[in-house]
């Protein structure tokens, strides 16, 4: 089947006073319809600004973009400002993480969504109104009768979060790309949000992307997990081999360094070493070199290829298949203690 | 590892003078990238150099009258012309230089001090702020130019009334955009945590909020010298500003509009004058924006 | 267990809250009250040395609140708040001043929260300066001194606050509390805004540094993880009420409060084999200018009975440590 999307190293390179800063180098990855992919890493690694070059977002005067997003076999790259537009908001939509400052705070949400629907469907006002007040009720909005006639002020971050989705859906997108959508609500709204767009996806077989760095969130809701790091993709499987066999050793660090629900309280937090360095000063070799306990000096010397193994997960280590071994007898070996 | 070795001085030292190095380096790349700002200084430089060396550039005695030489055409020897008494215009512009920036730089650090402490205060403390901005509401009512001659008429025309009336109209301007600019500080969080140490008002408001205002106050302080020199003129030119025989632009501006038709150099030079330091004032203010305060620029 | 005769000054809790109230007033244009917002509400806790309380709570439910009325930074409506037996609110503003040595607190966003014209070294040393301790060589050293204990270079102390990241900004903000030897540090949300790798540096510096110092912290945050992973007990907060408090393996193995079970199960679990009963909550967090009669949770309680909605409950004991304010529990 060809994939929804596809990104064939994409490099998506800033001019900046310093110079040059290839904020995205390389990546490649596909989405398929009705597949939920997490994107992951911490802030600097390139996941928004994947996202972002996705509908080319960014400044055009100081960014350029080089590789392919072929969206359904299209590349987006080659198309015309008005032709994109016609993309942006129709076929592929964006939710932010902020959604106060993403919706215009002077229309009721009503105008914004039927306006959007407007622009893209060509469908008169009356109609347009109507579809809003059913992409509402979809997010699970009540009376979204009365609620289409409000300013997004009167709405609490949970709803307007909502309203944002709505917004998204509104001309019924087949890729949805969503950035940090939860990360400013709080839990319990946090889960209302992704049972949200989990049950969206089913019906509308949408391919969505989510962005995040929240490692609970990618293993409720996702298939598979794209890990990033300094603007390279380090690893990618589907979510439960991940969890279970990560081979990176960020991935794994990341992994170890967060608090389990069921972990040992007393004992400490694992941590990843020094801070990721900045995009001016990317390593030589291995990007994660300098963090990683397991360098040698090949490492150190020579960036490493994102190799795909039988199984389909992909890793960017020269050092793995060690460390994978290691891995298996440590695991040997305290079985054996036990 | 030994703690001595790694705050050794030297070590601080060489760090320090690197990183203040490449700052510098990027600072002035901005500054020669900002075409508009550099045309903007240039100009202002030499006006500067101008109003401190008159006397060495002025080629005449700007006062000294000469009846057998009135209205000639500008020439080798009166490169702008002379006026109705036959004084060497060039001269008078090259001195009225010297006026406009004397008023301009005395009414920016006059108005700029007064205008900070009462903008920070008004931004700390709720009362004052009720007072002092009801004050500046009142004075910016009235247009500046209207209250300046009021100040003037009262004062009588000498260049230190006209300072002190230009100062006292642009003070509630300054004051605003400091007081806006210090509610915006005053919100951080650092002055929460500054609180929760215990810190005094006083100190808050000198040592960390005033510091944080100081570039607004700058780009802030551009335009009140821009204005402050079209104010002098406009009251120069009314009679009301720098009293005659001293030369300003705008008492030039103001003996030629008797003799507009006959003597066009004896405004068109001043007013040339004029247009250029507010158009550079301008200039390097806006640019100033751009660098100092990067939130403002399109 | 020993009676309250008996208890010494050792034993006595280092803080002690009782009956904390903040209503802020609602003002007309005119300035006439016109309502009041309950943004805490009966809160009590106590905290011993080198003990950890997590309060928890999502946003509104009055946690930062509640931090900040301690350190008087927002002036409480009523209760108390002993330290050491004595009662901060009562204290003179001066008096108090002097008191804010031993109570500190760590701020939750590392970008504003230090002063970005000073060298980082000069922001350790303020409160140094404004309480007047040391002369200014000692003050250089020991903000050097303290740079090392928050894992920074004491080189760095020339540098300003844009030349570091999040996480090392947060360490300055630590430091900077350190500064006055204080007793009890209020960390209003202290990693939540850090990358993960980060934040795990963060939450074991503030370990180390509890045993180092004889530290003891509050430490708010809205995620349930770090909290477990960090407090010794929890207290969770729902619309200015604390609605339970116990020990934190206690809290976590058995939740009384309804609130409390649909928090613990909304927390995403970083193993996608881990299947569970999640109860999402319906509906919104009402708004505190307007919050519902009787039990304030029973808009979203999926228990909810009739008694909930017209009376109050009672924030009670029902185990040791373990206290919750809920019909259903009796």
């Amino acid at each position: 089947m060809e994939p929804l999307l596809k990104l064939n190293q994409l490099k998506t390179i800033f001019s900046t006073e310093k110079g040059k800063v290839t904020a995205v180098d390389d990546v490649s990855f596909e989405i398929h319809a009705g597949e939920m992919v997490g994107l992951v890493g911490e802030s600097g690694c390139g996941k928004s600004v994947t996202s972002e070059s996705i509908l080319q977002l960014l400044n055009e005067k100081t960014t350029n973009y080089e590789g392919k997003i072929l969206y359904k076999g299209k590349n987006l790259l080659e198309l015309s400002e008005e032709q994109m537009r016609g993309i942006r908001g129709n076929e592929i939509s964006m939710i932010f993480q902020d959604p106060m400052s993403s919706l215009n705070p002077v229309y009721t949400i009503g105008n914004q969504i039927a306006e959007a629907i407007m622009i893209h469907q060509r469908v008169g006002k009356k109609e347009a109104n109507l579809r809003a007040i059913e992409m509402l009720r979809l997010t699970g909005i009540p009376s979204p009768e009365k609620r289409i006639h409000e300013y997004p002020h009167e709405l609490s971050g949970g709803m307007r979060q909502r309203v944002m989705i709505a917004l998204a859906l509104s001309c019924k997108p087949q890729l949805l790309i969503a950035d940090e959508p939860t990360t400013a609500l709080d839990v319990t709204i946090q889960s209302q949000i992704l049972e949200l767009i989990q049950e969206l996806r089913e019906e509308l077989d949408m391919g969505v992307i989510l962005i995040t760095h929240d490692l609970g969130v990618v293993a409720e809701v996702c298939t598979r997990v794209i890990v990033m790091y300094l603007g390279q993709i380090i690893e990618e499987a589907d979510v439960k081999t991940l969890f279970k066999s990560p081979l990176h050793p960020y991935t794994k660090g990341l992994l170890k360094s967060i608090p389990h629900l069921d972990g040992d309280r007393t004992q400490k937090l694992n941590v990843i070493k020094g801070v990721v360095p900045s995009l001016q000063d990317v390593p030589s070799g291995c990007r994660f070199a300098p963090r990683c306990d397991f360098a040698t000096e090949q490492c150190h010397e020579n960036p490493p290829e994102l190799l795909e193994l039988e199984n389909g997960q992909k890793v960017r280590c020269w050092n793995y298949e060690h460390i994978l071994r290691e891995a298996k007898d440590h695991a040997v070996t305290t079985s054996e203690n036990k | 590892m030994n703690a001595k070795s790694i705050y050794s001085d030297e070590k601080i030292v060489s760090n320090q003078h690197q990183y203040n190095k490449e700052q510098r380096s990027l600072l002035i790349k901005r500054i020669l990238s900002n075409r508009l700002m550099m045309f903007g200084s240039i100009i202002l430089i030499l006006l500067t150099i101008v109003a401190f060396l008159a006397p060495v550039i002025a080629t005449q005695d700007p006062l000294a009258i000469d009846a057998s030489s009135r209205l000639q055409a500008p020439s080798s020897e009166h490169y702008f012309g002379t006026d109705n008494l036959g004084r060497d215009l060039f001269s008078r512009v090259i001195y009225g230089t010297q006026a406009s920036m004397v008023v301009g730089i005395s009414v920016a650090l006059i108005s700029g001090f007064f205008g900070m402490v009462i903008g920070l205060y008004s931004a700390y403390n709720r009362y004052l702020d009720h007072v002092l901005m009801r004050i500046c509401d009142g004075l910016m009512a009235f247009p500046a130019i209207l209250l300046a001659i009021a100040i003037m008429a009262a004062l009588g025309p000498k260049t230190v009334n006209v300072i002190a009336a230009l100062s006292f109209v642009m003070i509630p301007t300054v004051a605003r955009v400091i007081r806006s600019a210090a509610l915006v500080v005053k919100e951080q969080t650092y002055i929460e945590a500054l609180k929760s140490q215990g810190a005094s008002g006083i100190r808050i408001i000198w040592v960390h909020i005033a510091p944080n205002t100081i570039s607004q106050l700058i780009i802030q302080l551009t335009y009140v010298f821009a204005i402050s020199i079209i104010i002098e003129a406009s009251l120069s030119f009314l009679g009301v500003g720098i009293p005659a025989p001293d030369p300003s632009w705008g008492n030039i501006i103001y003996e030629g509009k008797a003799v507009i038709y006959n003597a066009w150099w004896m405004t068109v030079f001043p007013g040339m004058f004029i247009i250029l330091a507010v158009l550079a004032l301008n200039l390097f203010g806006d640019g100033l924006r751009d660098m100092l305060d990067p939130h403002s620029k399109k | 267990m020993q009676s309250l005769l008996q208890k010494t000054n050792d034993e006595r809790p280092l803080l002690e809250v009782k009956g904390l109230k903040k209503h802020f007033p609602i003002t007309s244009a005119l300035g006439k009250v016109q309502g009041y917002v309950q943004a805490v509400n009966n809160v009590e806790f106590t905290l011993n040395k080198r003990e950890t309380l997590g309060l928890v709570g999502e946003s509104g439910c009055g946690k930062s609140t509640t931090g900040r009325t301690i350190l008087r930074l927002i002036e409480p409506t009523s209760g108390q708040a002993l330290y050491k037996g004595k009662d901060l609110f009562q204290l003179k503003q001066k008096d108090f001043q002097k008191m804010r040595s031993k109570l500190q607190m760590v701020f939750q966003d590392p970008h504003s929260s230090i002063n970005p014209k000073q060298r980082i070294g000069r922001a350790i040393e303020e409160p140094m300066k404004i309480h007047k301790l040391y002369d200014s060589k000692e003050r250089s050293e020991r903000a050097m001194e303290l740079l090392n204990k928050v894992g920074l270079r004491g080189d760095q102390y020339y540098r300003y606050p844009h030349e570091f990241s999040g996480g090392q900004r947060q360490r300055i903000g630590i430091a900077r509390a350190l500064a006055l030897n204080p007793e009890i540090l209020i960390c209003d949300e202290p990693v939540s805004a850090l990358d993960v790798s980060i934040q795990s540096q963060v939450i074991n510096l503030m370990e180390e540094l509890q045993e180092q110092f004889d530290l003891s912290y509050i430490f708010i945050a809205h995620d349930l993880s770090v909290v477990r992973h960090i407090s010794d007990q929890i207290g969770v907060m729902y619309l200015g009420e604390l609605v339970e408090k116990a020990p934190t393996d206690e809290l976590f193995s058995h939740p009384l409060h309804p609130y409390t079970k649909a928090l613990l199960s909304s927390i995403p679990v970083a193993n996608p084999e881990f299947k569970r009963e999640k109860i999402v909550l319906k509906g919104d967090i009402p708004s505190p200018l307007n919050p519902p009669a009787g039990c304030k949770f029973h808009t979203r309680c999926p228990y909810a009975i009739k008694r909930c909605k017209n009376e109050e409950p009672v924030f009670k004991e029902v185990a040791k440590n373990h206290s919750v304010a809920c019909h259903l529990i009796d």
